[in-house]
């Protein structure tokens, strides 16, 4: 059986790793992959910015160090799959092809916000990219998820769904139930937990009565313990093909563990001060980007100067977006009458 | 003339619908065996299991399994065995289903319905008579239907399903067993919406909602007999609330009457009272006075239960006292 080492708050974990029945598998495009985590990361970095600048309208949750499920998922995923994500939900639209430009105007409340400014940082959706949105009620999406993988089912339309959520979701009920009915409807989902440690400020340890809050659970729907390196955009990407085939297949839904570390704080108002420093200093040696980039380096597929000027010119498109975003006109108040009912208004009498 | 139950109208518009639009699923706890109400009786022997499924007892699964299916464009009909649960998965009516249109910017489309028994008078307890188209009410982004004859069951379930938005629709369980005469033909639709003026009286205006109207009819007989003449609206829907109905009438009988079976220290009553006294005052010739469940737990015993829902009796004393210019305490405190 294939293992994982991971590093937890319990210190090292080599896990064994039930691994799904593996999918036709191409090679993963590295650079690609690369490229994509970091127009995340200089994204998010400039959010974080911005922020701090009293320049973003309500908090702000960022996945940055855990860009590699949200990439390596997203690259299993078809056109027309749908995924579903949280608060902490950036990552997983932009993963899915989002506008960052249409983002980045809805987190500094700008006309033409992806959401037109009722959305806000932890609910940004793009349906058009088959996002189907970002949910700040813990778990409270993931029975929705379900929802669309049984419409899918009903269809027979080979649709896949991806949600995403923390490793502190796994104790509210609505992740059980959801869990436990896609299981018995054998529904093409495919559940990953985001096990970024903690839950806010709670170390995921001192909440659960198991090691694994995923991986550990998912016997008692029936479903294989999977647990991957989430700071490893091939494995991650690897895992998420075998379970989206076995979706696509009619063989049900698969819950992924993939352990990560939050690098920051667990939103921007949040500086992280209850984790050890030398926690935090050895999560940023496994940052998915610099072990890709040093990966890269080492086998020659891209070289140090290479990557060096690919962050150069990221960040400075990141930063040419936001100056270009703060110039432009902040919708008027006119807006908030409409848009309730799907025809645009918004009257519930007469 | 061939009759229809109340209970029998929620499985017409069931099976009208389901055979018009093969998006129309359903979902709930047994609901394939007929359902507890036996109001889904007959459905998946016709349209087969992939049109109706049996759930596991999870409510959150449930609702948010009907969000998902009309988020990916199906139109589903869950139910909720008994409106009370809803308790149990209010985040994804509340949080979730009334606020992702308008959220994502009109990305996400909710066109599905939610059944549910709602209401007391049959002795089933604190947990299980409650009237709770309030809770909905405070939240916008959802319809509320809930229906008074078994002909409105059927159109007002049917229009519910063909509706964009979301609808939860109440359905009374002491009204499964009334009988009305059978709409004609077999295609039936009652638009949300419009409040039915059951009867017309120009002396008071007594208005009320699913199992309350009947006390409303009741009582407006009643009142006859003294020589009081009484509008009785059947509101049909609290979303869209149709306002303009009420508003006309208060204005022409000068004299309201609200009958609510939710608690009245915050019933659906209060909201209509409010519109009457922002919007009618001038033309009010008396308080508007509510009839509204008790503001407490609903007990069990026959007398106990009684006491604390609003009932024909009730209704004709504060009419009477309204039209003596009287103020009636009509709500128990
Ligand atoms: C039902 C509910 N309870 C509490 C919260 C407040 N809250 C927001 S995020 C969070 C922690 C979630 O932790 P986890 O699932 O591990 O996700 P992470 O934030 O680490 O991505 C909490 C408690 C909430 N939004 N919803
Ligand atoms: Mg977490």
């Amino acid at each position: 059986m294939p293992r994982a080492t991971c590093v937890t708050t319990f210190g090292e974990v080599d896990a064994p790793v039930a691994t799904p029945p593996r999918a036709e598998q191409t090679a993963p495009d590295l650079r690609d992959l690369y490229e994509r985590m970091l127009r995340i990361r200089q994204f998010e970095a400039k959010v974080d910015v911005l922020y701090r600048q009293g320049r973003v309208r309500g908090p702000a949750h960022l996945g940055l160090g855990q860009e590699a499920i949200a990439v390596g998922v997203a690259a299993a995923l078809r056109s027309g799959d749908f995924s579903l994500g949280t608060y902490r939900g950036h990552a997983h639209a932009l993963a899915r092809g989002a506008s960052e430009e249409a983002v980045l105007r809805e987190l500094l409340g700008r006309v033409g916000g992806i959401c037109g400014g009722k959305g806000g940082s932890m609910h940004i959706t793009s349906v058009e990219h088959g996002y189907y949105g970002s949910y700040a009620i813990v778990g409270g999406h993931i029975p929705t998820a379900v929802g669309m993988a049984w419409a899918s089912r009903i269809r027979r339309d080979g649709g896949v769904t991806a949600c995403f959520f923390g490793d502190g979701t796994t104790n509210i009920g609505a992740f059980h139930e959801a869990v436990n009915l896609a299981a018995v409807w054998s529904l093409p989902v495919v559940f990953v937990c985001e096990n970024n440690l903690y839950m806010e400020y709670t170390p995921i340890g001192d909440v659960i009565p198991v090691e694994r809050p995923a991986a550990d659970r998912a016997s008692a729907y029936g479903l294989a313990p999977l647990v991957v390196d989430g700071n490893d955009v091939a494995a991650v990407r690897e895992m998420a093909l075998a379970a989206v085939d076995r979706a696509r297949r009619g063989d049900g839904p698969s819950l992924v563990e993939a352990v990560t570390y939050r690098l920051g704080g667990h939103s921007v108002a949040d500086g992280g001060a209850y984790r050890h420093p030398d926690e935090v200093a050895a999560a940023r040696t496994r940052d998915p980007l610099v072990r890709l980039a040093t990966e890269m380096a080492q086998s020659g597929e891209m070289g140090v100067d290479e990557s060096d000027a690919l962050v150069t010119r990221v960040k400075g498109e990141m930063d040419a977006l936001a100056a270009r975003v703060l110039e432009e006109p902040t919708p008027d108040a006119a807006g908030a009458w409409t848009g309730m009912w799907s025809d645009g208004s918004a009257a519930w009498r007469n | 003339m061939a009759q229809l139950t109340f209970r029998e109208a929620v499985a017409a518009a069931l099976d009208q619908e389901m055979a018009r639009d093969e998006t129309v699923v359903l979902l709930g706890e047994d609901v394939g065996s007929g359902g507890v109400f036996k109001t889904t009786a007959g459905l998946k022997e016709r349209f087969g299991p992939d049109r109706v499924w049996d759930t596991p007892i999870s409510e959150q699964a449930i609702a948010g399994a009907a969000m998902g299916a009309a988020t990916a464009g199906l139109r589903p009909v869950a139910e909720i065995m008994f409106s009370d649960f809803y308790a149990t998965c209010w985040d994804q009516v509340a949080n979730e289903i009334a606020k992702a249109c308008y959220m994502t910017g009109g990305q996400l489309r909710m066109p599905l319905v939610i059944r549910g028994t709602n209401g007391g008078g049959l002795g089933f307890g604190a947990q299980h008579s409650q009237s709770v188209e309030n809770w909905a009410m405070c939240v916008p982004g959802i319809k509320i239907v809930s229906p008074s004859t078994p002909d409105d069951m059927w159109g007002l379930l049917a229009a519910a399903i063909r509706d964009p938005e979301p609808v939860l629709v109440f359905e009374h369980k002491a009204l499964f067993g009334t009988k009305a005469e059978r709409p004609a033909g077999d295609h039936h639709l009652v638009p949300l919406g419009e409040a039915a003026l059951r009867r017309r009286g120009d002396d008071v205006t007594l208005i009320g909602l699913a199992r309350t109207v009947g006390m409303c009819e009741q009582a407006a007989t009643a009142l006859a007999e003294d020589g009081i003449a009484a509008d009785v609206i059947d509101l049909r829907c609290l979303v869209p609330l149709d306002a303009a109905t009420v508003l006309a009438s208060a204005r022409r009988t000068g004299r309201v009457v609200i009958v609510e079976e939710n608690p009245g220290q915050l019933g659906w009553g209060a909201a209509v009272a409010a519109i009457l006294a922002e919007e009618a005052f001038h033309d009010l010739r008396a308080p508007v006075v509510r009839v509204s469940g008790g503001n407490v737990p609903l007990p069990v015993a026959t007398a106990m239960e009684a006491a604390v829902m609003p009932s024909a009796e009730k209704v004709a004393a504060a009419a009477r006292g309204l039209t003596e210019g009287r103020i009636p305490a009509a709500t128990p405190a």
